[in-house]
């Protein structure tokens, strides 16, 4: 019999405001047990009369800066109508708690020990999974050549810009692409699209090079992609998804 | 505590299992492709632990008695969704006649997937072989051409694209359950993940 995986009352340290509807809350765990990217959490929260409710979020990162205990990064995307998330990017303040447990899941989760190439492919919020990936692959100085395809509906809806930014120049062999649904950028070549086979075929990795495919976003979204990827000749089983429903 | 939290509503409604909230929408969780079966392949198989098969092809699988089950189904990601309306055929109907002495089941799926459950909650008219949701083919994306549904327990284990089940001596733990996932997966009793 497995131990439970308990609660933790964890803090936040810091918020990064990543796009109007996205906030970074970086929290201080004790005796966090560590994570391997892709891996999630869930967050619970309890109201004065002892109701809770609790939602699952993908870990973005480990912050590694030598202080402090254990640091885990999750990134939270308002949900109209939300229960959970709204009150994360409205309410919940420096030094308060919220309980964490986790981390779960074994699938969608990418080691820094694999040598395959890489495609990542977000649509929206489902980019916070692949970022994790992005960022575990630079701390363990893994050559994998990675790819990260990333559908946004207008440039300011993009999460991690900054950083996907200095990325794509300093970490070698990453290449990050982008398709615009609602609005490009200024002097962008293309119309906004929804995601399409040539997005995926441009962007991708030939399937001879049996890549490992994560995609990650609302369910249309993966289903299409996911569909676009055995299309071409993607084996299943190296694709892994994770989709998104309402949840909030 | 979470300072300054109200969460929704209270409601009134009868209870949902501990920490599930309603949707009205259907969401999907998968862990890979959505696998495409065509109808005139498609079959059903139950494996005893001896080796013995039991074969249904879609049109066999039609023929038998058809039940339509209104029931509430519980995810793990924590959405509910009361009073969904199903028709299939029960697995007491597909176990009548199968000789076994195991106490537990493996599911497998057109794509790979697994799942386990005691051979037990798939009989009493728990359990179905579901190919029709609110009236009409059971889409792709939610399992079709079929479905396990097991609603007692998280919808995990109500296995999409489902091919067959092979009864097992012992518990064997399928996809989700060997990514960290419960056993069992009773939402009354929160069984989320290992060891709870």
């Amino acid at each position: 019999m497995t131990a439970p995986l308990r609660w933790r009352v964890a803090r936040l340290v810091e918020r990064r405001v990543e796009t109007p509807s996205a906030h970074t809350l970086v929290l201080e765990v004790p005796d966090w047990p560590g994570h391997v990217p892709g891996q999630h959490v869930d967050l619970r929260l309890t109201a004065e009369d002892g109701y809770q409710a609790a939602r699952s979020y993908s870990v973005a990162g480990p912050v590694v800066d030598g202080t402090g205990g254990p640091r885990i990064e999750v990134t939270v995307q308002r949900v109209p109508d939300g229960e959970v998330s709204p009150y994360l990017i409205d309410t919940y303040a420096e030094g308060d708690p919220v309980e964490v447990r986790g981390p779960v899941g074994g699938w969608f989760v990418w080691r820094p020990e694999e040598t395959a190439p890489v495609l990542l492919v977000g649509g929206g919020s489902g980019v916070v999974p692949l970022m994790a990936m992005i960022r575990a692959r630079r701390a363990a100085g893994n050559r994998a050549p990675f790819r990260l395809l990333y559908s946004v509906r207008t440039p300011d809806d993009v999460i991690y810009a900054d950083e996907l930014r200095r990325r794509a120049r300093d970490d070698f062999g990453l290449d990050v692409a982008y398709v615009y649904t609602r609005q490009t950028p200024p002097g962008w070549r293309g119309e906004p699209h929804r995601i399409g086979l040539a997005d995926v075929n441009s962007h991708g990795w030939p399937p001879d090079l049996e890549p490992l495919c994560y995609v990650c976003g609302p369910t249309g979204f993966v289903e299409t992609v996911a569909d676009l990827l055995v299309g071409l000749g993607h084996q299943s089983r190296r694709v892994k998804t994770e989709r998104f429903g309402p949840t909030g | 505590m979470s300072p300054g939290f109200q969460g929704r509503p209270r409601s009134a409604e009868p209870a949902l299992p501990p920490g599930q909230y309603l949707t009205q929408d259907f969401p999907v969780l998968s862990a890979g492709p959505t696998p495409k079966v065509p109808l005139d392949t498609w079959e059903f198989v139950i494996t005893t632990e001896t080796g013995a098969e039991y074969r249904w092809s879609w049109d066999e699988l039609m023929a038998l008695p058809q039940e339509t089950p209104t029931v509430d189904i519980h995810c793990v990601t924590r959405w509910s969704k009361r009073d969904t309306t199903w028709q299939g055929v029960s697995l007491d109907t597909l176990l009548d006649g199968v000789d076994t002495g195991a106490h537990y089941v493996q599911a497998h799926s057109y794509g790979g997937y697994t799942t386990n459950l005691p051979l037990d909650d798939l009989r009493g008219g728990r359990a179905w072989v579901a190919h029709t949701f609110e009236g009409a083919p059971l889409p792709a994306e939610h399992g079709g051409p079929a479905r396990l549904l097991v609603p007692h327990l998280y919808f995990w284990k109500s296995a999409k694209w489902v091919r067959g089940i092979r009864l097992t001596p012992t518990d064997e733990p399928g996809f989700w359950e060997t990514a960290g996932y419960h056993d069992y997966g009773d939402p009354w009793r929160e069984q989320r993940y290992q060891g709870d």
